[in-house]
């Protein structure tokens, strides 16, 4: 299982890089949400990964007996997402905006707050 | 018991912004905005007081022991710090009485500000790595909103830059800290210091450690990661941009001392060599960028990255005179910075801009402002007997003794170059005669206006003083403070019960 989620943490995050460099923010915010799912999955994959082991004590034992699902990551990787979701949807409200009040998404012009010396005079 | 003498800082500003919230609409919102961060002053000095007293102390919320649970701990850094951030809050909050347009009140302002002010001391008190990251996020999302709060484009057009280079930083900590959590199973600050020189892999350990340096180095705007600050900074109310100045940057070094002191310390002649190098730049551009612009705001911006360099550099020599000159610089820093972002926002109001080609004479028109523009710009630059000059003397004699010529002299340089910069706005914005032939006016200003201005820059530039002419204590202090950090013995005591293992 680790493998696959390796590979698919590498291919999320060549995917993010690729899209966040361009010049075109809404691209840039589409590669960042790509990559904080492969953050996600990268402590979820840290975190020991079992198989239909879900973490429940038997009754009448203080700790499980068997190797079970490591409850903690999971509870990180959801905190994680809440958090995400947040600051994606404010991201995208600013980049809506941005478009309407700049009249582009082009991160190069983006000068307002810092003109080119070479124009603004 | 304990518990809340830790709690109490972080409890104070979220009550604040609530209220603050639900009274937005008239003139209580503020006036609560100022009493709330009365409070957070007093809770700070108690905790000031208990840590002085007692050393470290931690509690564990919900009683959850650790390394289970979340703890928060204080040793005198920490301490120091929120001191030092209720402080600023204090200051920014009554300027800001008279900054804030009504309509940025209606829109929640106050609210916004006081969690970014909870976000700060949460970040300062906490002891656990992801709940550092959840105290980062709620500093993001309220700096995001504080940023283009009033929406004019210029405002839209940083915040992009702004937003999107921190959220970078932002998923780089949590892979970190997700990796980290993989090899050593704990989140705990004070269990991962015990845990990480045990593991066997300690070259991937470096590699998680670069992983922090890189993330929060983006929060600390340090060279080459910086970009963002000058983009951003100049464009918000400046009340916006004075308490970002003091604090936001600040964070970043805070963790930065925190993590590279207590967990990474494994392999400190590679990662201390790459952040004197990091130091060094960042010293460099910060100043020549510095002296390339002609905006009191954008000047100071830049100032802002060249002297986070400093304290960069203290780290990085990892000496414990060293790390006394870091944490002394650090508060002299967050002390001076935010005023002298208040001295522009002054400025601006009465010569109608920030742009120096465009505004003059302001020393024939406010006289005490020019005095109180005067002490935290040369306290800036090193004059003595500022609080700068102890700092960087400080910083400068640690380099010399374990015989850091080429960083002492970098340091040295960029002491000279920033006196560049305070005299260029020494001489356009307040000596020459204004460039349109009129002679700006106080008249603008209503006396209720210019009492919340003066009085927050008076008491920091007051706070300035004292520092410079009575240096014994507070170096003594960070000298102490520095010991903890380097003895971090104290700490994992504190926070895990009994002695460390």
């Amino acid at each position: 299982m680790e493998p696959l989620l390796a590979l698919t943490i590498g291919v999320l995050v060549a995917t993010s890089v690729y899209l966040m460099l361009a010049r075109n923010v809404l691209r840039f915010i589409f590669g960042l949400i790509l990559i904080s799912n492969a953050a996600n999955l990268t402590i979820f994959t840290a975190g020991r990964l079992t198989e239909g082991q879900p973490p429940l004590v038997p009754e009448g034992l203080d700790a499980p007996a068997v190797v079970v699902a490591n409850a903690l990551p999971q509870a990180l990787v959801l905190t994680a997402i809440v958090i995400g979701f947040g600051l994606f949807a404010f991201a995208l409200v600013l980049m809506f905006r941005a478009y309407s009040t700049l009249g582009t998404l082009y991160s190069e012009d983006m000068r307002l707050a810092e003109p080119r010396e070479d124009r603004a005079s | 018991m304990i518990s809340w003498y830790l709690a109490t800082p972080l409890v104070l500003p979220f009550l604040t912004a609530v209220l603050a919230f639900l009274l937005r609409w008239g003139r209580a919102g503020r006036w609560i905005s100022v009493a709330g961060n009365v409070a957070l002053l007093g809770a700070a000095a108690i905790l000031m007081a208990r840590v002085l007293e007692d050393g470290v102390i931690a509690g564990q919320m919900g009683q959850w022991a650790a390394p289970f649970g979340i703890t928060l701990a204080a040793d005198l850094l920490s301490a120091v710090m929120v001191v030092i951030t209720a402080i600023t809050a204090l200051a920014v909050s009554v300027y800001a009485l008279a900054d804030v347009p009504k309509r940025a009140e209606h829109l929640g302002y106050h609210a916004l500000f006081n969690v970014l002010i909870g976000g700060v001391c949460g970040a300062f008190l906490t002891g656990d790595l992801f709940n550092l990251y959840v105290w980062f996020e709620v500093m993001l999302i309220s700096s995001f909103g504080l940023l283009v709060l009033g929406g004019r484009p210029e405002q839209i057009d940083g915040g992009v830059k702004y937003v999107t280079l921190n959220l970078i930083s932002t998923i780089l900590f949590l892979s970190g800290v997700g990796l980290l959590y993989g090899m050593t199973g704990t989140l705990n600050m004070a269990d991962l210091a015990v845990t990480v020189p045990q593991l066997e892999n300690q070259g991937l350990v470096t590699l998680i450690a670069v992983m922090f340096m890189i993330a929060f180095g983006v929060k600390a705007a340090v060279f080459p990661l910086f970009f963002w600050l000058p983009a951003a900074y100049h464009t918000p109310f400046f009340s916006v941009s004075a308490v970002f100045a003091g604090l936001l940057t600040k964070v970043g070094v805070y963790s930065l001392m925190r993590m590279f002191t207590l967990v990474f310390t494994g392999d400190t002649g590679f990662t201390h060599e790459i952040l004197l190098w990091v130091a060094a730049l960042t010293m460099l551009t910060g100043v020549l960028g510095a002296a390339a612009q002609n905006d009191i705001r954008k000047i100071l911006s830049f100032h802002i990255v060249s002297q986070i360099g400093y304290m960069i550099m203290g780290l990085a020599l990892y000496t414990p005179l060293a790390l006394a000159g870091a944490v002394f610089y650090l508060v002299h820093h967050i002390i001076v910075k935010a005023n002298l972002f208040l001295v522009g926002g002054v400025a601006e109001r009465i010569a109608g801009s920030t742009d120096l080609g465009r505004i003059g004479g302001l020393y024939k028109t406010a006289p005490l402002l020019a005095v109180l523009f005067l002490i935290p710009a040369f306290s800036l630059a090193g004059f003595p007997p500022l609080s700068g000059f102890w700092a960087k003397y400080v910083l400068v004699a640690a380099a010399i003794e374990i015989e850091g010529w080429a960083i002492a002299a970098v340091a040295l340089v960029v002491g000279l170059l920033t006196i560049y910069s305070m005299t260029k706005i020494w001489a356009e914005a307040f000596w020459k005669p204004h460039p349109d032939g009129t002679d700006p006016t106080l008249a603008s200003l209503s006396a209720h206006d210019r009492r919340s201005l003066i009085w927050p820059i008076a008491s920091l530039a007051a706070l300035t003083l004292v520092i410079g002419f009575f240096p014994e204590p507070f170096v003594t202090f960070a000298e102490r403070a520095a010991g903890q950090l380097l003895d971090p013995t104290a700490y994992i005591e504190a926070v895990l019960g009994g002695p460390a293992t």
